[in-house]
């Protein structure tokens, strides 16, 4: 892995040093003109990224003593193009990690380096990097910096576009993990027609139409002495896409061989078996679009899907592909936190529809401004599995279902009263299999009703003042909660916000805890300071869909991001 | 080997120290995105006929990217006569949430152009840590400016950025 990336660096160091000779160049020709140095010097951006934490001992929520007192997570970007040529690093430390991520982070180093070569036909990319095929239900590696996840893969990707709408491409390599690389190989390549473009009576069609597929295979040494494992797990998937006019329809397929593997084990007899069943899933979205209306309706049903180039990995490590969670995505800390679903890639069947509808403005129900009601219902259950022994695997019938995993109601109503008031009510109904999504036992299944109320109010042009209180009612679990934001902006540089929640109906009168929480920030440009200070309840942080746990923590933070 | 890897960042960063860094008109980058009929579009296809572009970069599920992009469409059809600009909303949501952003778009009348980024390909090529993420590109389609996060009002500040360019 060092010697590719001391290769990269002296392509870097080749490259850099050439531009700076045209530079140069370019200089003594007149560097008044700045427009004719630009292509010649290349260019360098990129980003930064602190987070540190100071963490006092807090027995009454559960934050225990932290050795470090100190602990923090950032990386720096840097990405240096010049014409068709890129060449990027990211550099990361971990000293030590901060509380909820994989502790297995710890330490500093590069950890994703690539250069790449592109043109309109060709593009060629070496070292570190991130791509999907389809909606990635057998490949796609991405990175969330929030999460702590990154399953980039090392290798080596080919695009091309071929002429007539084709467009292919190839990849290879392994997969980080943390400061390392995977044992497995990954091979994949991809596909995609656009139909529209192929032929030329239908380039101006309002009909558009595409169709796809794609083949991942990875390679791992069977080193178990009793199990015969396969050693090459392939996985394919073939997908479409159309659109006519206000309507959408789009699907995917995806099939793997028999992978057993540690994440899908099985309890018969009392013993832990080995999964030989294959695996698949199959995504389908309808959707309708027009102004002041949109409707969607989604259905998934996925069964031993799990895909990762070590079949020992567990948790989000060395995942090859992404099965996305068919739910809302909240924003409501609440509804956000305490029972966010996660796609169960063992076996599911999920359903969601959405409708989002704007009521006219000036009309006697939409007010001056207009009126947004969205409505969404979500429903995840597991599928109707039984033990096939002769083949030491599971069976499941297509449409057969078992137990209720999640289901969500919810309905927002929004409305702008006056140029400086605007106001949003939100109502959940959330059911969550504790024991199913967390993986634990002996919690059960929860129903919870949350309210919200979020009120802003313009107090000068570029001043606001902005209210939320939330609560959310359960006899189960923690029981009840209570949550107040208050939050003040001064456009474009400062914020400040100061926040409540409040555990009041915990049945253990002792752990009716407030965690009252102060955080002010600087924003200039790309550049942004925030600095917090209070009690963070433990619960689960997400990002773009996937989620960890967060545990309880108390004391002082310092996030820095920056671009340029 | 550390060492040499070290000398050698050394060495490319001293490098990098003369070559353009991080200058203020810098040419938007070139990443293949999908529109929402998923027709391939490349961003060095950007123009506007020599007037200015927002590029902004949200999602389905970022509360502040929808208050950002419901705020600009109250004063867009003003925005566009007195300047011209054109706005392009780069949506980062993944598959579990890019078949939502068409109905979303519509239901709320944006009449913006907008693009979807799945895999975050622009954003990585951005250097986008978070969304709401806004950028500013001159009628040459470069960057002139760009912000992080948003709050109420800060669609202002932007608009007096917009009208700077066309100043030069």
């Amino acid at each position: 892995m060092r010697n590719i990336g001391s290769l990269v660096l002296t392509i870097l160091i080749a490259t850099s040093a050439s531009a700076q000779d045209t530079g140069q160049q370019a200089t003594t020709n007149g560097s008044s003109n700045n427009q004719s140095d630009k292509g010649k010097w290349g260019e360098v951006h990129g980003n930064v990224q602190f987070d540190t934490q100071i963490y006092n001992p807090d027995t009454a929520i559960g934050a225990p003593p932290v050795p470090e007192k100190l602990l923090m997570n950032g990386f720096t970007n840097l990405i240096y193009t010049k014409g068709k040529f890129t060449v990027g690093i990211r550099y990361e430390n971990y000293l030590n990690v901060i509380q909820g991520f994989d502790q297995r982070y710890k330490g500093q180093g590069i950890a994703y380096r690539f250069a790449s070569f592109d043109t309109d036909f060709l593009s060629i990319t070496v070292g570190n990097f991130y791509d999907q095929f389809g909606s990635g239900m057998v490949l796609r590696t991405y990175v969330e910096p929030g999460l702590g996840f990154d399953n980039s893969i090392d290798g080596a990707r080919v695009k091309a576009h071929v002429l007539g709408g084709v467009y292919v491409k190839g990849v290879i390599g392994k997969q980080r993990t943390f400061f390392d690389v995977g044992p497995g190989i990954v091979r994949g390549i991809d596909g995609e027609i656009v139909l529209n473009e192929t032929f030329k009576k239908l380039a101006d069609s309002k009909t558009r139409f595409s169709l796809g597929g794609s083949f991942v295979s990875r390679y791992q040494e069977d080193d178990d002495p009793d199990f015969e494992l396969p050693e090459n797990v392939s996985a394919w998937a073939a997908r479409f896409n159309l659109t006519s006019g206000k309507f959408g329809l789009n699907g995917e397929y995806a099939s793997k061989i028999n992978d057993p593997q540690a994440s899908n084990t099985f309890l018969y007899e009392g013993v832990l078996r080995k999964n030989y069943s294959p695996g698949n899933a199959v995504l389908l979205n309808a959707t309708f679009a027009t102004e002041g209306l949109g409707v969607i309706l989604s259905a998934k049903r996925t069964q031993n899907m799990d895909f990762r180039s070590d079949r020992y990995a567990s948790g989000f490590n060395l995942n090859i592909n992404y099965l996305p969670a068919l739910t809302k995505q909240h924003t409501y800390l609440l509804a956000a936190s305490l029972y966010p679903y996660a796609t169960q890639p063992n076996g599911e069947w999920a359903v969601q529809g959405e409708v989002s509808y704007q009521i006219k403005r000036g009309s006697k129900l939409g007010g001056k401004y207009g009126t947004y009601i969205n409505v969404n219902y979500s429903h995840a259950f597991g599928l109707d599995t039984v033990v096939n022994a002769a083949k030491s695997g599971l069976d499941a019938s297509f449409f057969g279902h078992g137990s209720l995993y999640f289901r969500d109601i919810n309905v927002e109503i929004s409305r702008k009263f006056t140029k400086e008031f605007k106001a949003a009510v939100k109502y959940f109904n959330i059911t969550y299999n504790k024991d199913v999504v967390q993986g634990l036992v002996g919690y059960g299944t929860i129903n919870a009703h949350i309210a919200v109320v979020d009120l802003t109010y313009k107090i000068k042009p570029k001043h606001a003042l902005r209210l939320e209180l939330q609560g959310l009612f359960t006899g189960q679990d923690d029981g009840s909660w209570a949550v107040a934001i208050l939050e003040y902006t001064w456009s474009p540089h400062f914020f400040v916000a100061v926040l409540d929640q409040w555990n009041y109906g915990n049945p253990k009168e002792k752990k009716q805890l407030h965690y009252p929480y102060i955080q002010v920030g600087y924003t200039h440009n790309a550049s942004r300071i925030t600095l917090s200070y209070g009690r963070q309840r433990a619960g689960i942080f997400c990002v773009g869909g996937i989620c960890r746990n967060v545990p309880a923590s108390n004391g002082v933070s310092l996030s820095i991001t920056t671009s340029f | 080997m550390r060492k040499a890897l070290f000398l050698a960042a050394l060495a490319v960063t001293s490098q990098f120290a003369q070559a353009q860094i991080a200058k203020k008109d810098w040419a938007f980058p070139s990443v293949a995105l999908k529109d929402m009929e998923g027709r391939p579009f490349n961003t060095a296809d950007i123009k506007n006929d020599g007037k200015p572009v927002i590029v902004s970069f949200w999602a389905t599920w970022c509360k502040p990217c929808i208050l950002e992009l419901n705020n600009i469409a109250d004063v867009y059809a003003d925005w566009e006569k007195e300047t011209g600009v054109k706005v392009i909303a780069v949506s980062i949501d993944d598959s579990r949430n890019s078949s939502k952003v068409a109905p979303l778009v519509s239901s709320k009348g944006w009449k913006y152009q907008v693009l979807l980024d799945e895999n975050s390909d622009l954003r990585r090529a951005m250097n986008v840590n978070n969304v709401p993420h806004t950028f500013l590109l001159n009628g040459n389609m470069e960057v002139v400016y760009q912000h992080t996060s948003y709050s109420e009002g800060d669609e202002e500040h932007l608009y007096e950025e917009v009208k700077k360019t066309l100043k030069k």
